[in-house]
């Protein structure tokens, strides 16, 4: 039962500053989970007074409490089941009638209740004068006025809620007089009596009212919990039915009817009438902003702002936050055991993998830092909304939502996104149809991991049409987006749950510095957590994958026995040179090997004479031996070494290469690469470009990584680009254009994966985002590079031409009715 | 006459809803009742969905919604 802490929850209408106050009462001590069952955010907080702990619980800002959306069932369960002590009921002073709205329905669940009549300030500005005395009076509980932003009134709001806490027979908040349906409830109410102990869990009044109004939470309830629960819903619907031929109006209606005029009543009496109304600064900033022309200029400004300080500025910042990673990486190095002529250590090649897999994803924080910060900012601005309420005519004709722009944009609707953050952010989708699609189409927009293959492929086979092909691969993402989701719309996703887009435009806000910032700490914080854990695991699996199961015995012996013929011809040479005896062994040869790699490193960052005489002093004084192989100047026998070292130091190279190779080829991945290969065939996909692809599961910078990899280098600095042009000579312009455009349906990577469960709460929509992607991406593969062969068409032409087909589909789907009519 | 005819600028008396379950309640948790006195403030860029003003708030609402509006104009 109930420790020594009470237990305390803030419950609120959106846009009541209800978070501003859960922050204020419990500071840095939050924690974020998630209610059982719904993709739901439970915070949970603490805090101290008078040496007693309360727990707080901030509940989902809801505008009721029905059962139409997991965020008010959630709310009202948490406050019937888990009993806290304390309600605390935070209302918009500026919006009082619609708040008391809701403050009626918590009262009728009669649970102690304290009011927090926030925003006075903003109520005041408006000339709205609330008397709190005379609100408290009449509804008969404390009530405490604040401007919580400021922390004005947070003294008097503690000290209610911790006396309301100790209260033990809490004062009854008044109720409302529903008139000609109180006899209704009463005769409910009798034959709820017939089972107490459901009377002990819910207030019966409260069931009732429910039922009333035909709430189907609650109607469960009953048909599960009384005795004779059936026959008394039966009753009920018959009831509901005399209710509305005797008074002409549907009983809910009566119901919330009821609810404002005694809101209105209570306005009434303790507030001053308005000498005149004046228009809100809000509504003056939407006559720009919902502006017809204005509106979609402001928008695209402010997306375009959210890119290029994000993703642009946000990549300058990496510039000085690189280094540090490659001192994790060089740290790594120098702890790990070092490698020998051709054996590099398994741990060694691990724990670089490693790091390596870690940076690439660390490295993405500076952009997240900055785009959460940024996304913080237009959320308490309140300009999200109007989002929406510019662009829900083009979302909602394909299945999705004004909602879904912000996840859009932050996606990658052109170039240059990520899918963690943009299914992340479709929390706030409120209709779990478009919700879903939203979760599920994000994936395929064009995330910033995407770009080097499409660079890759661009600047080999497209090489006379970048321009063209950079804005086909750009936008064709959304062309195959907006048909695709409305297809899932009305397919797989047809019998979700969907809600109204009924929305409030709340008044504009000036967010604070302190809650942008908290909030994209925090966001950044559980973006670490949740992803760096699950991206590591993958990175030991594909490491598995790629090196084992390694080379055979037979090819070991072979690289082994190359290996041998090296170092003897290079004995052989400086044999009787006074360098013999300092490379007397393997050791001294692999520490000059060493030698001669940081010294070019040093070499490189070099710009004058005089540094360099420096770096050549610091190197001679290092070791005076090797100094000398590595700059001869006219000794004529260290230029003999230098020349046989240079020839050893390519042949090792090359042998390292020729093991990497082997070894992928004979690995796991390789040989998946190679049984999928019949199946790719039609896609015109090799096993190369299949290992490829498999590796970019994990993150889709790796595709590109595996690619240089597989691709030798025969020459010193020759860029992936000519190494691929040359080895895989058959390739042509169709083979990259199937490639690229399955890389844009590609299933989601692995922390995408992840995101993808959170938020649609199930293993089961995680596992179809993997799998669709695929079918859809392989067959769009077959249709450009199949179709494409059999009608002869070059690169180009086959672009355009499913460019036109996917606009053609885009129209069509465009024009295809949606479902969604409310009944009568 | 229902809410979605209404042009920006004009007002109008909610009569009717005649929408049940799920934008019923909606609408009348946003406060939308009969006998309450609203007025369209605009329609969005591509014309849906609409903005109506109630009781000093704003509400964004489609005009396949607002279809279950019935309103009188004065």
């Amino acid at each position: 039962m109930k420790s020594n802490r009470d237990l305390i929850a803030l419950a609120g209408q959106p846009n009541s500053g209800k978070s501003t106050v859960f922050n204020v009462l419990t500071g840095a001590s939050q924690h974020v989970a998630n209610y059982p069952g719904v993709t739901v955010d439970k915070m949970t907080g603490l805090f101290k007074h008078n040496g007693k702990d309360y727990e707080v619980v901030d509940l989902p800002g809801t505008y009721s409490l029905t059962s139409y959306s997991p965020e008010e069932r959630v709310s009202r369960d948490f406050i019937l089941h888990e009993g806290p002590s304390v309600v605390i009921n935070v209302l918009d002073a500026s919006n009082l009638k619609r708040s008391l709205y809701l403050t009626f329905q918590l009262s009728e669940m009669e649970t102690p209740l304290v009011l927090d009549l926030n925003m006075m300030d903003v109520a005041e500005n408006r000339d709205i004068h609330i008397d709190p005395q005379t609100l408290g009076k009449r509804l008969g509980v404390p009530v405490v006025p604040t401007v919580i932003k400021s922390g004005k009134g947070k003294k008097d709001l503690i000290e209610a809620i911790t006396a309301a806490a100790k209260t033990e027979k809490p004062v009854r908040a008044a109720h409302i007089d529903y008139e000609e349906m109180e006899p209704f409830f009463r005769e409910i109410e009798t034959k709820l009596s017939a089972a107490p102990d459901l009377c002990e869990s819910y207030p019966p009044r409260w069931l009732a009212i429910k039922l009333m109004e035909e709430d189907q939470g609650v109607q469960e309830v009953i048909r599960k919990r009384h005795p004779a629960g059936e026959p008394l819903v039966e009753f009920v619907a018959g009831q509901r039915e005399a209710f509305e031929r005797q008074a002409d109006i549907a009983p809910e209606m009566h119901i919330a009817h009821r609810r404002y005029e005694a809101a209105d009543q209570i306005i009434k009496a303790c507030v001053q009438p308005r000498s005149e109304t004046v228009v809100p600064l809000s509504d003056k900033i939407d006559r720009f902003v919902c502006h017809r022309f204005l509106g979609p200029a402001v928008l695209v400004g402010v997306i375009w702002a959210l890119y290029y300080l994000s993703i642009v500025q946000g990549y300058n910042v990496t510039n000085y936050t690189w280094p540090i990673l490659a001192k994790l990486r060089s740290l790594t190095e120098a702890v790990m055991p070092s490698p020998g002529f051709i054996e590099i250590p398994l741990i060694r090649s691990f724990a670089l993998w490693f790091v390596d897999s870690i940076n690439a994803l660390l490295n993405y924080i500076p952009i997240f830092f900055i785009l959460f910060g940024l996304i913080a900012i237009l959320e308490d601005s309140g300009y999200m909304p109007r989002m929406a309420f510019l662009m829900d005519r083009l979302f909602s004709r394909f299945g999705l939502h004004g909602q879904s722009t912000l996840p859009m944009v932050l996606g990658g609707i052109y170039v240059g996104g990520c899918a963690v953050p943009g299914v992340m952010s479709c929390k706030g989708i409120p209709d779990e149809r478009s919700r879903l699609a939203t979760i599920l189409i994000i994936p395929m927009l064009n995330c910033l991991a995407k770009v080097p293959l499409y660079v890759l492929m661009i600047n080999i086979y497209f090489a006379d049409h970048k321009g063209l092909a950079m804005f086909f691969i750009s936008t064709i993402s959304l062309l195959v987006v907006l048909p695709v989701s409305k297809a899932l719309t009305l397919t797989v996703l047809r019998k979700k749950e969907t809600a109204p887009f009924v929305m409030e435009m709340p008044p504009y806000h000036i967010p604070t510095v302190r809650g942008v910032l908290k909030r994209a700490v925090e966001r950044v914080g559980l973006f670490i957590k949740k992803i760096t854990t699950i991206v590591a695991a993958v990175a030991v699996i594909i490491f598995v994958l790629l090196q084992f199961p390694g080379l055979s015995e037979e090819r070991a012996a072979h690289f082994e026995s190359q290996k041998g013929k090296a170092l003897s011809a290079f004995y052989k040479k400086i044999q009787g040179t006074a360098y013999a005896e300092p490379l007397r062994d393997e050791n001294r040869l692999m520490a000059l090997i060493t030698y001669w790699g940081d010294y070019n490193t040093a070499r490189m960052s070099v710009k004058d004479k005089e540094a360099m005489a420096a770096v050549n002093e610091q190197f001679e004084s290092r070791d005076k031996d090797l100094f000398a192989i590595v700059r001869p100047g006219r000794d004529r026998e260290a230029k003999k070494v230098n020349r046989a070292f240079k020839n050893l130091f390519r042949t090792r190279k090359g042998l390292l290469r020729d093991m990497r190779k082997e070894r992928i080829n004979s690995s796991f991945l390789g040989k998946l690469g190679r049984w999928l290969e019949p199946a790719t065939r039609a896609a015109g996909f090799n096993w190369r470009v299949n290992v490829a692809l498999l590796s970019a599961f994990a993150a889709k910078e790796s595709s590109v990584a595996t690619l240089g990899a597989l691709y030798q280098q025969e020459e010193e600095k020759e860029t992936l680009e000519t190494r691929m042009a040359r080895e895989e000579a058959g390739f042509t312009p169709l083979h990259a254009l199937a490639l690229m455009l399955f890389m844009v349906l590609y299933p989601p990577c692995l922390a995408t994966t992840l995101a993808v469960k959170i938020q649609s709460g199930s293993i089961r929509w995680m596992l179809f985002s993997m799998a669709y992607p695929m079918v859809l991406g392989l067959g769009v593969a077959i249709l450009v590079f199949s179709g494409g062969s059999a009608l002869r068409l070059s690169g180009l032409q086959a672009m355009v031409g499913f460019y036109g087909l996917a606009l053609a589909l885009t129209v069509f789907m465009g024009v295809v009715k949606n479902q969604n009519e409310y009944t009568r | 006459m229902t809410l979605d005819q209404l042009k920006p600028g004009s007002k109008g008396r909610v009569k009717h809803l005649s929408a049940r379950d799920k934008l019923g309640q909606r609408l009348l948790d946003m406060g939308v009742y009969p006998g309450l006195t609203l007025k369209v403030v605009r329609n969005a860029p591509l014309e849906d969905p609409m903005e109506v003003e109630l009781d000093g708030c704003f509400v964004s609402l489609r005009h396949s919604e607002a279809r279950y509006i019935e309103v009188d104009v004065p």
